[in-house]
């Protein structure tokens, strides 16, 4: 078992238990901390997949700023294990059941595929650097990029909006 | 390392986001559901551009075929960003209305 492999299977027991944990813990916190867990072991998959650039932006955008974000406002709500809603036994059964068909669906359907990720050849990982991503960036999907400003402002402007106080009841 | 594996992974991370979006009632939490599908989805479009890239990289040593997945990933990832403004402003908004994040109190769509 080669060292690639060995950090392959830790990552994703990682992520897996991370994210089961997220969806089963009770308190909110705990939750978004296993969150920043499941964001982390990702971002070794995606070095280990050669994609440097996208490694350090998942972690600085998701494990940094989002995921402060989601802190922040849980300790503004200032939600604890004892006010959390639960649903009733029955519908998180049937959900459950629901989600692992689903799964067991997709992987009966996709479990032959063939392909390899890594091959003989280690040394090929140049296409994740910024250099090749940012020319391509800039050049083929700059229309694009620019419209994702766009977007960004009306997302900001969404914000602030939604986020004031009504004085004159928009809203309400 | 077989695709396959990328593949049963980004399932099961996905199948563990819908269980949390349709089990929780905390609004909070099925937003962070969402996110843990999103990176899914992430994670398999890496793992296909590591994939193809390596298929042509055998042929040609300077080749840039798997740019564009990655590109992808990365409008996602921005995307995602935007979504989180917004739902997290509207989570707040919510909040401040009826002093609870529980999304069986917003069956009605109007009160």
């Amino acid at each position: 078992m080669s060292i690639v492999e060995i950090l392959f299977w830790f990552l994703t027991a990682l992520a897996l238990f991370g994210a089961l944990m997220v969806v089963f813990s009770k308190n909110p916190v705990h939750s978004v901390l296993w969150l920043i867990s499941v964001f982390f072991s990702i971002s070794g998959h995606y070095i280990l997949l050669n994609a440097q650039f996208l490694a350090i932006v998942n972690m600085i955008v998701y494990a940094g700023a989002i995921m402060v974000l989601f802190l922040f406002v849980i300790m503004l709500m200032n939600m604890n294990t004892e006010s959390e809603p639960q649903k009733s036994k029955w519908l998180r059964i049937a959900a459950s059941l629901s989600g692992g068909s689903l799964m067991l669906v997709l992987v009966a359907a996709l479990k032959d595929t063939s392909g390899r990720v890594t091959g003989v050849f280690k040394l090929d990982g140049n296409i994740g650097l910024i250099k090749n991503l940012g020319q391509v960036l800039f050049t083929d999907y700059v229309l694009p990029f620019e419209i994702s400003s766009v977007l960004f402002l009306s997302a900001m402007v969404g914000a602030v909006l939604l986020g004031k106080k009504e004085t004159n009841s928009i809203i309400s | 390392m077989p695709i396959n594996y990328y593949i049963l992974l980004s399932v099961a991370l996905f199948s563990i986001g819908i269980v949390g979006v349709l089990t929780r009632r905390n609004a909070i939490i099925i937003f962070m559901c969402i996110e843990i599908m999103l990176n899914a989805v992430n994670v398999l479009l890496v793992a296909f551009s590591k994939m193809h890239h390596l298929r042509a990289f055998v042929a040609d040593r300077a080749t840039t075929v798997g740019t564009d997945a990655q590109l992808f990933v990365f409008f996602i990832m921005v995307v995602a960003a935007a979504e989180v403004t917004v739902g997290l402003a509207i989570i707040v908004m919510l909040y401040r209305n009826i002093h609870s994040v529980d999304i069986n109190f917003l069956n009605r769509l109007k009160h």
